[in-house]
């Protein structure tokens, strides 16, 4: 018995293998193939064996709300995400435009505010925000970019369409999954990778160390570029190591770093190295207890003031915040017209602000209608799915949006598209997302590829990997097919 | 005259500097590795040796486990946790209880922790095969082990560490980190060839009459496979088993790898490494004491161990100052301490996107 012959529903959604019941999409052809003739018993014994790999190789994400910090491996599909090359030249393309905009607007946030004097946002939406960092106004960032690393959420609606659904620039995470994924899936699958043509993601651990040194001082001919982690007990600890080792870097935790003179040093056993880059994977918040949250434990007491003295560069740089709150993201397509004078390549979610009256108005009338989430949490956390909730639930988020509008955005739900997805013995359709890593150096890279998430949960829309998500290898074609 | 700057001068060149934590933790994960591979072996041997001598009485069994516990110093942590000493309770005890800090599990997790902390640093191979160790014991009961027979139990986790320490030699470059994974290496297993010799002065002490007998015979050689040493006692000597023979074997040899002098020689290498000591007199504190302890070692002879210090006592003093050592050392290239706390894990989990 093989994988294709069990019964799949296709339901009212964009599905990204087949076009009709009885219609395989071209890229998928050889894919559809090759699982024809796959026995079941085949197929079954390299999910094993990429499952016992994964677990041997430490390849596991750490669940909260749990003393003793299990170790989880993040769930993996055998069955992959596959993108034309057609398709994916414009992903790239609105990738690009989007993060060169956001760049552009942090300058001006954080210099002229030219956009709010022409008023393309209200000036109280960025100057009261959670992420805006006033301590950086007029702070020149080096080489004037504001975000390195970049991971942005693309979805599909109903009619196949990619449509942003938020940026995450901050400290995104998920790349290493995206390099293991492609490995499991080289060992699982070695000949169909030859035939189909696939592009390799394996650039990324050099790209990110250019876009790294990019930012290191002039005169410094063997910078020292660091991954700074908020420790073993962070959820993404793997990837931080993964990373590093990518890269030949040192991993540093803040107890490791210690700043003399406004220079960082890290604590080594022959005294004090300096240190010129840091790829830092701890939130704004928790850097510098001199100057942002007094409690920190993690961070670096006189690390901002390194970084305003220029002898230290931070990727990604501090207030970076304020250009992925779900608020300003319903500003973006306009700021990509004000900035770059193009229509966006990628459009937007259709979003409705809680802040503006007209808006707030239909969310709280159509709240089982619409997905609610908080401005700032991320993680599939703070949000409401109107549609699959309670009538208790919506009432108590109808109060909340009420109280406090600035905090609250809504969206039409989306028919977010489904892949084939082996589960419980057989092929279901289920909703994907896709994230892609752009890296900001020198110039722009996106890598051909990304994390596609799953949602493992039969019908969820939700595909984090804290809320029983998963992930399938994402294959971007040389060609079409 | 140049501006004065509060950053000292680098001991060494910068290329070959680690950070203080990570050289702690390559020094602890190599520690709990020996450790826990030494208690496998003496496990093992002895539940063999207690196998082979059906005869023993309740009460020789009781005594012959007692000693091994007085040897291993954590005989308070036994009997603040098990009612009666037996076979079972013992195993249980050094092996899988998660309360005594030093059991083979214990050992194992803590020595899986240190090296996923430092997991930028040592290579896959090495990584895997401590990963694979530990879902191995997280994965068994000693229920199941009881049933299933313990000898291929230990004798796994015996060769996953010896893997590990090949795979170790095989792709860990020869940077400082390496001078941490040997130093702490050799410091546990100094100490623990002092314990296994000196379980036997415990079960010699209450009834010294069967001298030379079987049974006497036996342990004797248990005292040396428990060091992984018959072998190379049988070559070196060529003759019965003696003894005053096993303790100058595993005291003083110069060429068997688990002696205390050979240890000790390594040990007072690799520290003279770690602290920069060059001069011809030592400038700290561990250096003089490993210093004098080989010296010992080189001159004395196992007539002087016996009748001038007696086995117990040199044997305790050895330990004494191997502990002082490894606390030196570690407190000379450490700065700061090492764990994190409650709040600083709860710090560390929000930070997402």
């Amino acid at each position: 018995m093989s994988l294709l012959n069990s019964h799949y529903e296709l339901g009212h959604f964009f599905d990204e293998m087949f076009a009709s019941c009885d219609q395989v999409r071209p890229h998928y052809r050889r894919l559809s193939e090759r699982l024809g003739t796959l026995p079941l018993k085949e197929f079954d014994q390299r999910r094993a064996a990429v499952d016992l790999a994964f677990l041997r190789r430490g390849v596991t994400f750490t669940v909260y709300h749990d003393n003793a910090g299990t170790e989880r491996i993040f769930p993996f599909d055998l069955i992959p995400r596959i993108i034309p090359n057609s398709e994916w030249q414009r992903i790239e393309a609105g990738l690009v435009q989007r993060i060169t905009a956001l760049n552009l607007f942090l300058d001006d946030v954080y210099h002229s505010q030219k956009c709010l004097k022409d008023k393309i946002i209200p000036a109280q939406l960025i100057l009261g925000a959670k992420h805006f960092r006033r301590e950086f106004m007029n702070f020149t960032v080096p080489r004037g970019i504001y975000v390195h690393i970049c991971g942005t959420d693309l979805i599909r609606d109903a009619q196949g369409n990619y449509l942003v659904l938020e940026d995450n620039l901050r400290c995104p995470s998920g790349a290493s999954y995206m390099l293991e994924n492609r490995s499991a899936m080289r060992r699982a699958f070695p000949n169909l990778f030859q035939s189909y043509g696939v592009r390799p993601v394996e650039t990324y651990g050099d790209d990110l160390l250019k876009a790294l040194l990019h930012l290191a001082p002039d005169h410094n001919d063997k910078p020292n570029v660091v991954l700074l982690t908020p420790g073993v007990f962070n959820s993404a600890y793997f990837e931080h190591c993964f990373l590093a080792r990518q890269m030949g870097i040192p991993i540093v935790e803040g107890r490791d770093l210690v700043v003399r003179d406004t220079r960082v040093y890290m604590r080594t056993t022959a005294g004090l190295v300096p240190v010129d880059v840091i790829y830092r994977r701890i939130d704004d918040d928790f850097l510098d207890p001199t100057v942002f949250r007094p409690d920190s434990m993690l961070g670096v007491p006189g690390l901002v003031a390194a970084y305003r003295a220029g002898t230290v560069a931070l990727a990604n740089s501090i207030g970076t915040g304020i250009a992925d709150d779900k608020v300003i993201y319903a500003f973006v397509p306009k700021l990509i017209k004000y900035y770059l004078d193009q229509d966006p390549i990628l459009p937007n979610v259709n979003t409705f602000l809680a802040s503006e009256p007209l808006d707030r108005k239909h969310i709280l009338e159509n709240i089982e209608n619409l997905v609610v989430k908080s401005a700032n949490e991320a993680g599939g956390y703070g949000m409401l799915i109107g549609p699959a909730s309670s009538k208790e639930e919506c009432a108590k988020f109808r109060e909340q949006v009420a109280a406090n509008p600035r905090n609250f955005i809504a969206q039409d739900p989306i028919m977010l598209s489904r892949s084939p997805t082996w589960c419980d013995g057989q092929l279901e359709g289920h909703h994907i997302d896709l994230r892609p890593y752009i890296l900001y150096g020198d110039k722009i890279t996106v890598t051909p590829g990304g994390l596609t998430r799953v949602a493992l949960r039969k019908g969820s829309l939700v595909v984090n990997s804290s809320q029983g998500g998963g992930s399938k290898d994402t294959w971007v074609l040389q060609g079409d097919q | 005259m140049p501006p004065k700057s509060s950053v000292p001068p680098l001991l060494r060149p910068q290329a070959s500097v680690m950070l203080s934590r990570v050289a702690h933790s390559l020094y602890w994960m190599s520690r709990y590795i020996e450790r826990a591979e030494n208690l496998a072996r003496l496990l093992d041997v002895n539940l063999q040796l207690l196998l082979d001598f059906q005869g023993f009485t309740q009460e020789g069994v009781e005594q012959h486990w007692d000693s091994i516990l007085l040897a291993s110093g954590d005989e308070e942590q036994f009997e603040k946790h098990y009612k009666s000493t037996d076979s079972r309770s013992v195993t249980e005890f050094f092996a899988f209880d998660l309360r005594n800090p030093n059991s083979i599990l214990s050992s194992v997790y803590a020595a899986r922790e240190n090296a996923r902390m430092i997991r930028d640093q040592i290579s896959l191979e090495m990584w895997e095969t401590i990963n694979e160790l530990y879902l191995y014991l997280h994965d068994r009961t000693s229920e199941e082990i009881w049933t299933t027979g313990a000898a291929e139990f230990f004798n796994n986790i015996k060769r996953s560490a010896h893997l590990f320490q090949g795979l170790t030699a095989a792709t860990y470059s020869r940077n400082e980190g390496w001078e941490f994974i040997e130093f702490g290496r050799y410091l546990e297993r100094a100490d623990k060839t002092t314990r296994i010799l000196d379980v036997k002065y415990h079960i010699l002490l209450p009834s010294a009459t069967d001298v030379g007998g079987a049974i006497d015979t036996a342990q004797w050689q248990a005292v040396l496979r428990s060091a992984s040493a018959l072998e190379a006692y049988r070559r070196f000597y060529v003759r019965e088993i003696l003894p005053w023979k096993v303790a100058e074997f595993l005291i003083f040899s110069d060429s068997f790898p688990r002696s205390l002098h050979f240890c000790v020689a390594e040990i007072d290498s690799y520290l003279r490494r770690i602290l920069g000591e060059t001069g011809a007199r030592p400038r700290t504190e561990a250096a003089r004491l490993s210093r004098r302890l080989l010296a010992d070692l080189q001159s004395l002879n196992i007539a002087d161990v016996l009748q001038e210090h007696g086995l117990h006592e040199f044997l305790g003093e050895a330990q004494k100052t191997l502990d002082q050592i490894g606390e030196e050392v570690v407190q000379t290239t450490m700065f700061y301490p090492a764990e994190s706390e409650l709040g600083e894990q709860q710090q560390q989990q929000i930070q997402q996107q």
